[in-house]
């Protein structure tokens, strides 16, 4: 209610052109104490597009959650950081990252405000030793000197990161999407503004392919996440045998003061271990969020690891019971939700397609080009049928 | 400032109900007999044909095997509490048994009606030894009863086929069926076998169904229950630890508290539930909820008890659910929820607003 009210106010001076209308969404809500305004939105913008705030100053937040990409860094299978390091995990999209719960694959951040402060101090992410590099930037840049001074009432030296990621967070607020194909379909009641095929892979979805309950949709308003985290064979199942081990020794350090953040990203092992590594629980072993299928055909490859590379492929994946290549083992710690689906092919590709429907208007398909590990190169998106989300493309 | 506190204070908790790297004995500080031990149970791992079975209940028991690996400090022993398989067939009862291989500890097993009533129990003993013993362990006189036994008429008298027989008593609410008890010889036994034991050693007995009466329809119940707590009642410290119910369940009679443990292949909703016959769920017993009936482990779990002062405290792992603990007060007791308190130790309700 306060957001839309907000809306209301806003629209009279200002632009939200991802947000106003945009059919599917539910209502955002906006804590109050980081409330939205233009020029904070604008300074954040900036601030996400600074790339001096990384050792080599090649890196910005924008560098792996590009706009021109869904706000990822399609096709990358793990995010590249500063030096040409790579993390563990493939970028999740900030687009709808507002609605989320919890930030990062495996929540270990309450907040986009919180989540903000992260990567700057990542060593493969953008490698800075404090925040205090950004901090003289900010309060001795004169663009940055005024900007803060108008959005915050502070003046130079005053600036603190609270100050910095509360307006990355606002910005990050305006990157949300709905109105795709399927909503105008499924929400505006527009017959054909999807295919056949995504139609009945929309039935699959709610039904034999039991994708709906985790990506769960509502009766006004879909976005596809519960918001929870499940083990569906991603990851752990190749490293089962060490997961005693990789346990103890995670929360041995952890205890010890280990830095969960950088464990993560440095160590694929760690990152495999999903939300263990923030609540501890055995049920959590290997288990990540459910990501927003919104836009998701934007931001190939999948899953945490990036180790799926096309739609297709997951949903193989799924199909098989959580095993992405058909007679490997799955890990015991499994999800009780993941099991074998028996679709056939033709229900596979209607599924895709019923994916491919979720791209929101002005959002443009990349066509990734995924380098497998033979050095071969292939679309990500290669060889499906057009649907309604395609034809925007062409 | 105060969000990052709150947080913090959070994980500080979670890291106290954690499994993994839980130091079970800080509470007890100072007891050297105390020690953990983990108990699975209810598995019933079934046959379809070949080499195909059914894919839910093996990962259930598949689960629970691998995370009981992972406990740590490691425990003593693991307790399997009966129903391995489903219709007591060989390939349910091998499958079972390899699957339990996996576990890096000592195995001792309870006898389920699900692996008796086909051939008597004849190939269980085959691959697990006796139907009823006892052993002794750090102070502590362990009993293990085979409580599903019946009527002989029922048994040998009745059925045409060992198949027919384990089908009938498979069914709930079956006017075929039969109560269980543990019978006159066992209860010689173990009259006997507790003749050497001192009334101030701590005792716990294993049984598949529990030693007291709850709701006969579905065999919640042990027809000689009443024979077997006096046997009983006269040790100062006695924990009865059954399956069957697949649910949690807890009391306190006399000297006996009594806790069940969870399945891992499906729960059972509480007998109150049927609503057309009378039962008597411990007044105790704070049922649990169903997180996720979606989820195939939704209300399924394992547990690891650690047994302290001659009681035993039970930490049920659930998935997709909040894992609970159900420990013996001292000062009331009786076995308590953590969590979840009994009625009148509940903070009412506000009433307006």
């Amino acid at each position: 209610m306060k957001f839309r009210l907000f809306l209301f106010m806003a629209g009279a001076f200002m632009t939200l052109p991802a947000l106003a209308g945009d059919l599917g969404l539910p209502p955002l809500s906006i804590p109050a104490d980081n409330p939205q305004s233009e020029a904070k939105i604008a300074l954040g913008d900036k601030l996400f597009n600074d790339a001096r705030f990384s050792t080599t100053g090649e890196v910005s937040c924008a560098t792996c959650h590009d706009p021109a990409k869904g706000m990822t860094d399609s096709p990358l299978v793990t995010s590249l950081g500063i030096n040409g390091l790579t993390g563990t995990r493939n970028a999740p999209t900030v687009l709808n990252s507002a609605f989320n719960k919890t930030q990062f694959w495996d929540g270990r951040s309450p907040s986009l405000e919180d989540q903000a402060q992260h990567p700057f101090l990542n060593p493969v992410e953008m490698g800075l030793p404090s925040h205090d590099p950004i901090l003289e930037i900010v309060n001795s840049d004169e663009d940055y000197k005024s900007a803060f001074k108008a959005v915050f009432g502070v003046v130079a030296g005053e600036v603190t990161m609270d100050h910095v990621t509360r307006a990355i967070a606002s910005f990050e607020r305006t990157e949300i999407g709905g109105n795709s194909p399927w909503d105008r379909w499924y929400f505006g009641g527009e017959e054909d503004a999807i295919s056949d095929g995504a139609k009945r892979g929309f039935q699959l979805f709610l039904a034999q392919g039991r994708c709906i309950s985790c990506h769960a949709i509502e009766q006004d308003h879909a976005l596809f996440t519960d918001h929870l985290f499940h083990n569906i064979g991603v990851g752990i199942n190749n490293i089962q045998p060490q997961v005693a081990d990789l346990a103890k020794a995670f929360l041995v350090a952890k205890a010890a003061g280990l830095d969960v953040d950088v464990a993560v990203l440095s160590d694929p092992n760690v990152s495999h271990l999903g939300r263990f590594v923030v609540d501890e629980q055995l049920s959590s072993l290997g288990a990540f969020k459910t990501p927003t299928l919104r836009n998701i055909a934007l931001t190939a490859p999948y899953m945490h690891d990036g180790s799926i590379a096309t739609l297709r492929e997951v949903v193989v994946h799924y199909n098989n019971g959580g095993v992405t290549k058909e007679g490997d083992s799955v890990n015991s710690f499994l999800s009780g939700g993941i099991r074998p689906l028996n679709l056939t092919d033709q229900q596979i590709d209607d599924l895709v397609a019923f994916m491919e429907a979720l791209n929101s208007a002005g959002q443009k398909p990349q066509q990734a080009m995924i380098t497998r590990d033979n050095g071969t190169a292939r679309t990500a998106m290669a060889d499906r049928a057009p649907s309604a989300a395609r034809g925007e493309s062409e | 400032m105060k969000r990052r506190e709150f947080v913090k204070l959070g994980s500080t908790s979670l890291i106290a109900g954690c499994l993994p790297v839980s130091v079970v004995n800080l509470a007890f500080g100072g007891t050297h007999d105390d020690f953990s031990f983990a108990y699975i149970s209810d598995s019933h791992i079934q046959h379809i044909k070949g080499n195909k079975f059914v894919r839910n209940w093996d990962q259930g028991l598949i689960r629970a095997v691998a995370e009981t690996n992972l406990l740590e400090p490691k425990p003593d022993f693991v307790m399997f509490g009966g129903d391995l398989a489903q219709l007591a067939t060989k390939p349910e009862l091998d499958h079972g048994a390899e699957m339990l291989s996996a576990l890096n500890y000592d195995v001792k097993m309870v006898m389920g009606e699900h692996d008796y009533y086909l051939d008597l129990g004849e190939y269980w003993s085959e691959l697990f030894g006796p139907q009823y013993y006892s052993f002794d362990h750090k102070g502590v006189h362990f009993v293990v009863l085979n409580s599903i036994l019946t009527f002989d008429d029922w048994t040998y008298d009745r059925w045409e086929s060992g198949e027919r027989r384990m089908s009938e008593m498979a069914g709930l609410d079956n006017p075929n069926g039969s109560p269980f008890m543990v019978g006159e010889k066992q209860r010689k036994w173990l009259a006997k076998d507790l003749k050497k034991v001192s009334s101030k050693t701590p005792v716990v007995v294993f049984s598949h169904s529990p030693i007291q009466k709850i709701y006969k329809g579905w065999n919640f119940w042990t027809d000689d229950a009443d024979e077997l707590q006096a046997l009983l009642q006269p040790f100062d410290k006695v924990n009865v630890i059954y399956g069957h119910v697949h649910q949690i369940q807890y009391n306190q009679l006399g000297n006996i508290a009594f806790n069940s443990v969870m399945a891992t292949a499906w729960p059972w909703p509480y007998p109150q539930s049927y609503a057309q016959a009378a039962s008597h769920l411990p007044v105790l017993t704070v049922p649990m909820n169903r997180a996720d009936p979606f989820d195939e482990r939704d209300a399924t779990g394992w547990q690891f008890m650690n047994m302290h002062s001659g009681r035993a405290d039970l930490s049920f792992n659930l998935y997709s659910n909040q894992n609970r603990k159900v420990a013996f007060d001292h000062e009331q007791g009786h076995p308590v929820d953590a969590s979840y308190q009994a009625d009148d130790a509940r903070i009412a309700p506000q009433k307006h607003y």
